[in-house]
């Protein structure tokens, strides 16, 4: 016996700022590689689809392999014109955060692919329980940017009434329980959902969505016990976008691993997919619905991707990741390879997509100036303190009622 | 004298608390490279190192367990919560532990840890990160409890909290983090545990605590313009409740008015009034009035989100009344 002091082991990223982006020990695997198990193969068969990435987009924008083919080329210019949207849609109000006309926002650069792609695997009337970068889903599903808008600005027209923070859209007509500011919460919360589903004879499903960092939450632990427990008609989606505010992925899961293997000690299926190919979001979204509906119980889903911005306008990246890191980022842009996808097989062009860039920018532009003709938080009719009494119980109690009154309101 | 801001005053306490007790280490979510949430800790690991200001993977629970655990070995850890809302998911390792340990131990085994964190109102932060919950805490038999209102406090308060024998939670306001005062902080500490009066006047006595202290101190001037003197009180620490200074500042002037920005219903006011009522109640010429937050969550509106904690105006307006 030996008296080796102990230590412990603390995880660190590849780079920090100042060095080169690097991601050699990233694995890549090729477009159309991974094999596309049927819907009711059993869970510990399949165990090797948490180890790698299911791509179907290659580096000539062909879809290859058994993933390939779940959509059309129509649905497929859709899916670009969301991605577009959802990134004109930020750029505005990064720059209406700056301008002070609302107090906080989060973008999604870099991971448009996933929220707009599983929408498009989604049954109106499925719910899905967001964490902060999927209003893609919301987009997709057709929902008004201009309402989205009127909820960032806190004004006369937010139909959350000035209560919530910018971007906890909720919207329970379009699927979109709501954001929680504590995070992981949602995602039991989604098992919940789909078991009363289940349990009062319902065919629609949920969608859990969490990021890397929170899968450390108790919440995330909990959703999958009850998860598998029951078997439950749900989709639980891991967003690895490499970097909870300044903590980086590997940390929630001591270096070691995958996300998604963090399902096969509950015998949950469990796959990893490229989360900037739209193509391959799609295909392995619509597999688990479709394993969902059928029975078959919940999904794993750990989508691969990079947060090209900062977490949100609260943090500055620059503090703990090296510049340029998206760069060099292996999985690309979902924009331009999506694009790239549609000028292969002919059904666009550098000519249509500046085209479609301009339309865009002016819808989201219409939008905006729609939604700021009904106020900003720094102009526009603040909501009146009376109503901050309602709704806190479905009907107002007395002693609210008195408070109000005393309040002069 | 050195001048100096609420945050930089808890970072010093921190830095000094390392320097002296090696026991001591910081345990948090970004407190390490980051420097925390509100930049409390920020530059401390260039000091210290990443083994004294340990970044965790995001889990509350976890963070406070292992807190238990640590403290329970002999170290002296300092929990740190982004934000008190999160206080919820830590309540069975805070309440049901931490709190009972050395009851149900036989007093074996204490928990001297800190838990560090804030709340309140002031940035528009919504309901899940605004919020006043003093009360859960105040309410556990086993926690102290402290809540700093000045820059002075917050210094010395975190210093005394890394003495304790038994589980601290330390609740900053997040919005003094920038206010900057001029302080000694060589001049003798407070006594532990002791409410500090911080005006006298014969009018009515105004209990407070936190970033409450602020607002209460501009509406008793605004009074004095108007001729109502209040006595007022700071109480630093809830628990240890200090209300011996209430005491004897309620009887001779028998009139008494506790400010809280947590709600109104079963908070911290209530406790104070109820406790107030009971012990003075023969000097009383008027009942207790508590003003407090109302009893409802706090809005990403600012002016829903100013309306629903107290101000400096309502605390004003309510002596006013109090005494015509």
């Amino acid at each position: 016996m030996t008296d080796h002091p102990l230590s412990l082991h603390v995880p660190e990223p590849g780079c920090r700022p100042g060095d080169e982006p690097d991601f050699s020990d990233f694995e890549v695997p090729k477009a159309g590689a991974v094999r596309r198990p049927a819907i009711d193969e059993a869970p510990e068969k399949m165990r090797d689809m948490a180890f790698s990435i299911v791509r179907v987009l290659n580096r000539k924008g062909e879809a290859v392999g058994p993933w390939a083919g779940t959509l059309s080329g129509d649905e497929l210019k859709q899916g670009l014109r969301d991605m577009m949207t959802l990134r004109h849609f930020d750029d505005r109000m990064l720059k209406a955060q700056r301008q002070g006309k609302t107090s906080f926002y989060a973008q999604h650069l870099g991971e448009e692919a996933v929220a707009c792609a599983f929408r498009r695997a989604l049954e109106d009337g499925d719910m899905n329980f967001p964490t902060y970068r999927q209003a893609g889903l919301l987009i997709a599903g057709g929902y008004p940017l201009e309402t989205m808008m009127n909820q960032i600005f806190s004004n006369a027209r937010d139909p959350l009434e000035g209560r919530q923070l910018p971007i906890f859209y909720s919207s329970k007509d379009h699927g979109f329980f709501t954001i929680s500011g504590n995070l992981g919460t949602q995602f039991i919360q989604a098992v919940g959902w789909a078991m009363a589903s289940a349990i009062s004879g319902d065919t629609r499903i949920a969608a859990g969505w969490i990021g890397d960092g929170s899968t450390s939450e108790s919440d995330f632990h909990a959703a999958m016990v009850f998860a598998s427990t029951y078997k439950a008609p749900v989709v639980l989606n891991v967003v690895n976008n490499q970097w909870a505010i300044s903590t980086f992925q590997g940390m929630a899961r001591g270096n070691a691993g995958t996300f998604a293997a963090r399902g096969h000690g509950f015998g949950i299926p469990s796959i990893r997919v490229d989360g900037n190919d739209f193509l391959a979001v799609h295909a392995v979204a619509k597999w688990a619905a479709a394993r969902a509906r059928a029975g078959h119980g919940p999904t794993l889903i750990e989508h691969v991707t990079y947060r090209a911005g900062a977490h949100s306008t609260s943090d500055d990246p620059a503090a703990y990741r090296t510049k340029h890191e998206f760069d060099a980022w292996p999985l690309g842009d979902p924009v331009a390879r999506l694009k790239a996808h549609l000028v292969t097989l002919g059904i666009w062009s550098d000519e249509r997509h500046i085209q479609a860039d301009a339309e865009i920018l002016d819808e989201v532009m219409a939008a905006q100036k729609k939604a700021e003709a009904c106020g900003t938080m720094i102009s526009g009719p603040a909501p009146s303190p009376r109503s901050m009494f309602e709704r806190v119980y479905a009907e107002m109690p007395d002693h609210l009622r008195r408070q109000r009154q005393e309040a002069g309101y | 004298m050195a001048q100096m801001t609420y945050r930089d005053a808890l970072r010093k306490a921190l830095h000094d608390a390392m320097t002296e007790d090696e026991d001591v280490f910081v345990i948090g979510e970004e407190v390490g490279r980051y420097g925390g949430a509100y930049g409390v800790t920020k530059g401390l690991i260039d000091e210290f190192g990443p083994e004294r200001l340990r970044d965790t993977p995001i889990s509350e629970p976890a963070i406070v367990g292992t807190a238990v655990g640590a403290a329970m070995a002999g170290m002296r850890p300092v929990a740190e919560l982004m934000y008190v809302d999160f206080i919820g998911m830590t309540m069975d390792q805070l309440c049901n532990q931490a709190a009972k340990i050395r009851y149900m131990f036989g007093g074996q085994i204490g928990v001297p840890m800190v838990l560090r964190t804030q709340g309140g109102t002031g940035r528009s932060a919504g309901a899940q990160h605004s919020q006043s919950l003093e009360a859960y805490v105040m309410h556990t038999p086993g926690l102290r409890l402290v809540m700093p209102g000045t820059v002075y406090d917050a210094y010395h308060l975190l210093r005394q909290a890394l003495r304790q024998p038994d589980p601290v939670v330390f609740i900053e306001h997040k919005a003094l983090y920038a206010m900057s005062d001029e302080v000694d902080l060589d001049a003798p500490p407070p006594d532990w545990g002791r409410a500090v009066v911080r005006r006298t006047g014969s009018d009515l006595v105004i209990v407070t605590y936190s970033r409450q202290v602020h607002y209460v101190m501009q509406a008793a001037e605004a009074l004095a313009g108007q001729g109502i003197e209040a006595t007022v009180i700071d109480l630093r620490t809830l628990n240890p409740l200090d209300f011996e200074t209430i005491r004897a500042a309620v009887e001779p002037i028998g009139r008494a008015m506790v400010v809280s920005e947590g709600p109104l219903t079963a908070g911290v006011a209530a406790e104070l009034s109820a406790r107030i009522t009971e012990e003075c109640f023969d000097f009383l010429h008027d009942p207790v009035i508590r003003v407090a937050g109302e009893d409802v969550p706090i809005s990403v509106s600012t002016a829903l989100e100013a309306a629903s904690v107290p101000s400096a105006d309502l605390v004003a307006e309510t002596a006013r009344k109090m005494l015509v």
